[in-house]
């Protein structure tokens, strides 16, 4: 069972409550059907456990197999650079079927995001580099495609694509 | 069992394309990775493949090349490379059947498929580090990462 190596910072993506025992990171790919499965179960967690839980978000694009991949995930961070990572997040997971550049665009626009801004930021490499360092530190912490989830720095082996699963395995820490 | 750390790796020459074989004789110098796996197109091979295509340039930063190799035949190397954009070679382990998995120790005899198994070979030949994954379980890239940092710092 592979182990979370890079603990997490304050320069994660997180949601939830900061102090909470259990502590799920994602190690996720924009494009990826699968992921896109998750995505609601991840919403109804943190709904349903609130307070007991902290959630953090890592980006892992499989860029030859996912073409849009990486772009989603230099869209989402340039968007955190104007505050609404967890917005745009949202809102590429729920348009996941039609993600280019364009729709990527039109996706900042709708959010309302500064679009010189969000342009300049999409392609900087402040913004690459986070994404590289997500991916590499997954790599080395065991991740072999997405989603993978680590609870409390535990790879999580008994995820079935179903929100149940998930649920379980928070619980028993609770 | 398959061969273990320490072990001289055994020297082959397969074809990676239709008309280009490839020796592991080529590779002194370098650092290789070889990776048994049971099939091309079946859905955990595929995973695990497509996996080392985004981990290519970690594996370049410790000066060593990673090639595939199971026992399909170099045609259908080619179209399964096409279809999934490997960036690497796949090499045939085709004609005599399973020669290499079989000196490597990575042959499944019952299913006539190589076994899923990872190799780090060093500049002189030498296997460094050893690994057999369950068929099922794509095995990832940390454990090569790992021996391949190991080795950078044995060395200096």
């Amino acid at each position: 069972m592979s182990k979370l190596r890079m603990p997490v910072t304050e320069q994660d993506h997180h949601t939830g409550n900061p102090k909470a025992k259990i502590i799920l990171v994602e190690y996720g790919d924009y494009q990826c059907p699968h992921c896109g499965i998750a995505h609601p179960f991840i919403k109804r967690l943190i709904k349903e456990f609130g307070r007991e839980l902290f959630f953090v978000f890592r980006n892992f694009p499989l860029q030859e197999v996912h073409p849009a991949a990486m772009i989603a995930a230099l869209a989402a961070e340039a968007a955190n650079l104007q505050g609404k990572f967890w917005e745009m997040h949202d809102i590429i997971f729920e348009h996941q079927d039609s993600l280019s550049a364009n729709s990527l665009l039109n996706l900042a626009k709708a959010l309302g995001l500064k679009l010189e801004k969000f342009a300049k930021d999409w392609e900087s490499k402040e913004v690459i580099s986070k994404v590289e360092n997500d991916f590499e530190g997954g790599i080395r912490s065991g991740v072999n495609g997405t989603p993978s989830f680590f609870i409390n720095g535990n790879q999580l082996s008994s995820y079935d694509e179903s929100y149940e699963s998930l649920a379980s395995a928070v619980q028993s820490l609770e | 069992m398959i061969l273990q750390k320490g072990d001289p790796a055994p020297d082959f020459e397969l074809n990676a394309t239709p008309d280009q074989k490839l020796k592991l004789t080529d590779f002194r110098g370098k650092r290789v990775i070889l990776s048994f796996y049971p099939a091309d197109w079946s859905p955990v091979c595929s995973d695990q493949m497509s996996l080392y295509n985004e981990t290519l340039r970690y594996f370049h930063k410790y000066n060593a090349e990673i090639m595939g190799i199971s026992v399909d035949s170099k045609w259908c190397h080619m179209a399964f490379g096409q279809s999934r954009k490997i960036h690497f070679p796949l090499l045939a382990d085709f004609e005599p059947k399973a020669e290499i998995s079989k000196a490597y120790g990575a042959y499944n005899e019952q299913e006539g498929e190589s076994l899923r198994a990872l190799f780090v070979i060093d500049e002189k030949g030498i296997i460094r580090w050893s690994y057999l994954s369950p068929d099922g379980i794509n095995p990832g890239a940390d454990g090569i990462l790992d021996a391949l940092e190991e080795m950078s710092s044995v060395k200096s």
